[in-house]
């Protein structure tokens, strides 16, 4: 089968399935996740954070 | 060590660039070997003064790296008023065509003119605002310093030497004539450098974020650094026809040249114009507004449905061309569900403001940024009824196209980068407050007006020349030549040229306003934190 139409046909049928999928799950995930209101409620909040200096290393040496 | 290393290459940098101007076979060619030949010499010097010095060793991993963007927001704002200049003045070029000046033939006419007025205001205007925001947010989102150190400035000025070239070069000739990709090849593959360089810069500083979740402004400009990469590079293929001359011949020829034209041309708009613009919505509005995005669900939904669907739209516009009507419908329905998503996205950005609607009243940064939606909004709805191929054949070759970009462009792309560098400028200079709200005011309005004058005409003279072009009569013979709807346009020309006017007032309004914010506002009393200089 020439190039154009190997990529034609695979493009119109698996990949086609495969976004389509992966988008589908992606809003599931996104809207209907246990927990996830919570977590996206909590990550909203992340530019009120931090505006001044980076956020200090896990282990301060300092001590 | 490192400085050696430089010194090398910036030494033979210059001594090849000046044997490339040496052998230069065009103008815009040996402008620009000879102005990279001075940018590296200038740079040999300074980085030789250097050298040897002792370097004090500062641990800057406590605070932000700064510095571009500071350096953004002048540039950002220089730019933006040379581009509307520009806009301007080609504007009234083609009311008054005497304005293309016999005595600067070739170099100032409209055909040399225009392409330096879209890439200034796309590219230097936007991208330079794209490059300074997004150092600036994925900082403060990640709660990390830029990676890479002194590649951010790389990224910085390496980019600025892209305009430099491709403004030089447009002027004296050089232009591979593809819309949005003028510059010739030298040029691409300096910013393929550069660009990865960027990429480079923000996905290390994502990788070290000490949030755990990337917020979601930066996955919009990611997807707008990654997918500009691949546009940039494919529909740049193309082989010089000597190493000594900016000509250059595409790899694609025919249909399938313009398809991949179109490709990158709409996704330029998608990801450049949109994409990363909104990142910029993302952060500053609700930074500004004080209260987190609307639902932030909404703007995963919207950051995965834009990209899924954008890089389809780009074959609508070649309806009625030789490209197949499967590929032109197929861009033409993707344009259309792309609606959806995009007034998702505009929703969740006017909501943000929920609850605190009365600040529009008192706060006119505030009100910018929500103009600015509000023509998002508008130009996304625009767009894809545009897209229809029965409305093309209407509005396809007409002045409502270009009205259609500028109301996506003044008022969408114009008015959020205004409102991030009203928000950025007290922050970055740390000072209380802007120097002058009531001249925010003043920018607000001058630049309302114009977009609306701008859009207005264009709608007018844009339906009205095509209704020209196809009115047929009785016999089915034409009833208007060509040179008739161009007489028959001037009066809505004259109007677009004044709305640009007003739209350039506000941007000088915006830059003197910005100047007295750093050298006349009272600086920010230190509390308890100290905010260093760089």
């Amino acid at each position: 089968m020439e190039t154009y139409s190997l990529l034609r046909q695979f493009a119109d049928s698996w990949m086609l399935l495969l976004l389509f999928t992966f988008f589908v799950v992606m809003v599931l995930w996104v809207l209907f996740r246990p927990g996830s209101t919570k977590t996206y409620q909590d990550v909203a909040n992340i530019p009120f954070r931090h505006e001044d200096k980076p956020a200090p290393e896990r282990q301060p040496e300092e001590s | 060590m490192g400085n050696y290393i430089k010194l090398i290459v910036l030494g033979v940098i210059t001594v090849l660039a000046l044997i490339a101007a040496n052998y230069a076979r065009d103008v815009a060619y040996l402008v620009n070997a000879l102005t990279v030949a001075l940018v590296s010499a200038g740079l040999f010097l300074w980085i030789l003064r250097r050298t040897g010095e002792p370097v004090a060793a500062v641990d800057l991993s406590g605070e932000y790296m700064d510095g571009p963007v500071r350096a953004g927001v002048i540039l950002t704002a220089f730019w933006g008023v040379v581009g509307f200049l520009v806009g301007v003045t080609i504007a009234f070029q083609l009311a008054f065509p005497v304005l293309n000046f016999e005595w600067a033939q070739p170099y100032l006419n409209f055909g040399r003119l225009r392409p330096l007025h879209t890439s200034a205001v796309i590219f230097a205007f936007g991208g330079t605002a794209l490059i300074t925001t997004s150092f600036y947010v994925v900082q403060r989102t990640s709660a990390a310093r830029l990676w890479g150190g002194n590649l951010a400035w790389f990224v910085f000025w390496g980019y600025q030497l892209v305009i430099v070239l491709a403004a030089t070069g447009y002027l004296l000739g050089a232009t591979q004539s593809k819309e949005y990709a003028e510059p010739e090849w030298y040029v691409d593959w300096w910013l393929t450098i550069v660009w990865v360089a960027y990429l480079l810069v923000f996905v290390g500083t994502l990788m070290k974020r000490k949030e755990p979740h990337i917020y979601v402004a930066n996955w919009f400009y990611l997807s707008f650094i990654l997918t500009i990469a691949m546009l940039h590079i494919v529909n740049n293929l193309s082989i010089p026809v000597s190493v000594f001359g900016s000509k250059s011949v595409q790899v694609f020829s025919g249909v399938q040249d313009a398809m991949v034209q179109w490709w990158y041309g709409h996704n330029a708009v998608g990801f450049f114009l949109t994409a990363g613009f909104l990142g910029m919505m993302y952060y500053f509005v609700p930074k500004q507004a004080e209260r987190p995005v609307f639902s932030y669900k909404l703007s995963i939904i919207h950051f995965w449905a834009l990209i899924f669907l954008y890089i389809w739209a780009g074959p609508h516009h070649l309806h009625y061309t030789a490209l197949p009507d499967w590929a032109s419908t197929l861009g033409m329905v993707f344009s259309i569900v792309l609606w959806m998503p995009s007034w998702g996205g505009m929703i969740n950005g006017l909501m943000t403001l929920s609850g605190a609607w009365d600040k529009l009243r008192t706060d006119p940064i505030i009100r910018m940024m929500v103009i600015s939606i509000g023509f998002y909004g508008m130009s996304t709805f625009e767009g894809p009824m545009m897209s229809i191929r029965a409305v093309n054949s209407l509005s396809h070759y007409t002045d409502w196209t270009i009205g259609h970009v500028h109301s996506g462009a003044l008022g969408w792309n114009g008015m959020i980068t205004f409102g991030a560098l009203y928000f950025l400028v007290p922050k970055l200079w740390n000072r209380e407050s802007l120097y002058s709200l009531r001249l925010v005011s003043w920018h607000f309005w001058l630049a309302t007006i114009g977009i609306i004058l701008y859009a207005a005409s264009m709608w007018v003279t844009g339906i009205m020349e095509g209704l020209m072009w196809r009115e047929v009569d009785a016999n089915g013979f034409l009833v208007n030549s060509f040179a008739d709807t161009v007489a028959a346009k001037l009066p809505m020309y004259v109007v677009r040229g004044l709305g640009g006017v007003l739209y350039l007032l506000g941007g000088i309004i915006m830059c003197y306003n910005l100047w007295m914010t750093v050298k006349r506002s009272p600086a920010v009393q230190a509390a308890n934190h100290v905010v260093p200089a760089e």
